[in-house]
């Protein structure tokens, strides 16, 4: 897999409706997506859709540098466009077209595309039959979407919320796919505000909150950052904490914070409980008020911005 | 589908492909359409029929299908090349079609490419149905059809300029609305079935600078009166082309 970036946004700045008065919709964001799934998380009105259509070359950057797969996505736009998948957050689709036309139209524009019978069996559109696209329901129209980003098999493929509107069932099936594109060496960008689908998905996340990116890494690294995920559990005083760091994974800490008060940060998971309490079964320790915080990348968001993820 | 399906092997197809699917889509979408198949063909049809056959309008000396056939099929040429085109890319730009494809291989230059095509194709098909159908009605042309051809492709021109000028920049609501209103007013004052010379002086020679007016001036000078060449007629359209063409590439809006 390459290792240099498939996007990389350097200080990127967009404005609209002029410098009086305007609104800043991106203010200074900062980017870099490796290879993989990265996951632009943050609450409507973010920026995470300016700076996507920045990327697809939709919109010129007021100041900064916007560089997928290497190109510019404005001057080099007819190198760049073969190469990756779009989906918008809705429309762009012939309202009297059918689904399987539309996505055969799309696959003709390209020189290698999938089998479009095997795309329309694989994400349920068979259904849709002769049904024109403004009849069909909100998850056909966006697993369509979905379809014609992926159909000229690109290297790199954005989704602005894939799965917005989408029953969980619909929500599962695109989720597979994502992760079948990236099985396959695909590199998928994709905006939410659901932090599930970008703990669920993302190799890499960034929070994005009034037009910048506030932080940046797996969802893991996220968890861990701002706010740990602990465990505690109160015992005896002077417990030898060495002798149980050892019996925990290489990434984990424990430490006695008040005589008889133990907390162990990391990655809490079944595994981590199970090896503190027969740690604790081990030395004779009956683990009291054993507590689990677990932070989600929601707890993360709040704890950065003050906000609510969803709003 | 099997591990490595969407192994990336990203390309552009051919670019006549491209444009050729993409017009054929276009052309598709546009006979699939209702209101677009009443204005392109059952309103040009039955006015032809109807004028010819019984006599409300006063068309001056000769067979009456001889005057109106050439207006007609400047009709014919404005419903689709401006107020059907209009509507269409009215919508497409409104429902995010023509932001989708900028982002697909095919260049936007590709994509106007089509749309033209598209309208050509669904011109000749006009043409065909509506000579067949003067002809049966007693139509006798003359003229060159070199004339006639070139007349036909600049009031293509003219009217494609004015209604992706339209569809560019207005909601597409007003689009619908306007091209639908301006479609009507050039049909009864712009020399297609009433003939300019009803209309006082002053007026008649401001409405002689319509494009639909020098189409059909131009079509009536060749095919009923057997003229050569309609210099001016075809002098107003090309003006109506440049001009028209110029504002569309300037102010055309995608989204």
């Amino acid at each position: 897999m390459r290792t240099e970036p498939v996007v990389h946004v350097t200080d990127l700045v967009k404005r609209y409706g002029g410098s009086r008065g305007g609104k800043t919709a991106v203010d200074g964001l900062d980017l870099v997506a490796s290879p993989g799934i990265t996951a632009v998380l943050g609450p409507n009105g973010a920026g995470k859709t300016t700076t996507i259509e920045t990327c697809e070359g939709y919109r010129r950057p007021d100041s900064g540098t916007v560089r997928v797969l290497g190109l510019d996505p404005v001057t080099e736009a007819a190198a760049l466009r073969p190469r990756i998948g779009v989906m918008l957050q809705s429309g762009g689709v012939y309202s009297g077209a059918r689904a399987d036309e539309m996505l055969r139209h799309v696959a003709r524009l390209h020189a290698h595309p999938l089998d479009v019978d095997a795309l329309i069996e694989r994400l349920g559109l068979g259904s849709c039959g002769r049904t024109s696209y403004r009849r069909l329901s909100g998850g056909q129209q966006q697993r369509l979407a979905l379809a014609m980003a992926v159909v000229g098999r690109p290297e790199l493929v954005f989704l602005d919320e894939p799965t917005a509107g989408l029953d969980p069932q619909a929500r599962r099936a695109t989720w597979d796919l994502v992760r079948d594109l990236r099985a396959d060496g695909v590199s998928v960008i994709l905006t939410t505000h659901h932090m599930d689908e970008a703990e669920e998905l993302a190799d890499d996340v960034a929070i994005v909150d009034a037009g910048k990116v506030i932080a940046q890494g797996s969802p893991e690294q996220l968890c861990r950052g701002g706010a740990e995920n602990t465990l505690r559990f109160t015992g005896r005083p002077g417990l030898d904490v060495a002798s149980l760091l050892k019996a925990l994974p290489a990434d984990a800490a424990a430490a006695e914070l008040t005589p008889g008060s133990y907390r162990v940060s990391g990655k809490v998971d079944p595994q981590l409980l199970a090896t503190v309490t027969s740690w604790c079964a081990q030395h004779g320790v009956m683990p009291d008020r054993i507590s689990v915080e677990r932070h989600t990348l929601e707890d993360v968001f709040l704890e950065l911005t003050g906000r609510e993820l969803r709003g | 589908m099997s591990a490595g399906t969407y192994a990336p092997n990203p390309g552009a197809a051919p670019l006549p492909r491209m444009i050729a699917a993409q017009a054929a889509l276009e052309t598709k979408m546009l006979l699939r359409n209702g209101e677009q198949l009443l204005l392109t063909v059952v309103i040009p049809t039955l006015l032809l029929v109807l004028f010819s056959s019984v006599d409300i309008v006063d068309t001056g000396s000769g067979k009456a299908v001889d005057f109106l056939a050439p207006g007609i099929l400047a009709l014919a040429v404005m419903s689709t090349a401006f107020t059907g085109q209009a509507i269409a890319t009215g919508f497409e730009r409104r429902y995010g079609v023509l932001k989708r494809l900028a982002a697909s291989p095919l260049p936007r230059w590709g994509l106007m490419s089509a749309k033209t095509l598209s309208v050509l194709v669904t011109e000749v098909l006009q043409v065909a149905l509506l000579t067949v159908i003067a002809y049966a009605l007693g139509w006798s042309p003359h003229g060159n059809p070199a004339a006639v051809v070139l007349l036909l492709v600049l009031g293509t021109a003219a009217f494609s300029g004015l209604g992706l000028l339209m569809a560019g920049t207005l909601k597409a609501e007003a689009t619908l609305a306007a091209a639908n209103l301006v479609f009507l007013l050039l049909l009864v004052g712009g020399g297609v079935i009433v003939p300019l010379d009803k209309f006082p002086g002053g007026v008649q020679s401001v409405l002689g600078l319509l494009p639909i007016s020098a189409l059909s001036d131009g079509l009536r000078d060749v095919l009923q009166h057997g003229a050569a060449m309609p210099w001016g007629d075809l002098g107003i359209l090309a003006a109506w082309a440049v001009v028209g063409l110029g504002a569309a590439g300037r102010f055309f809006r995608w989204e």
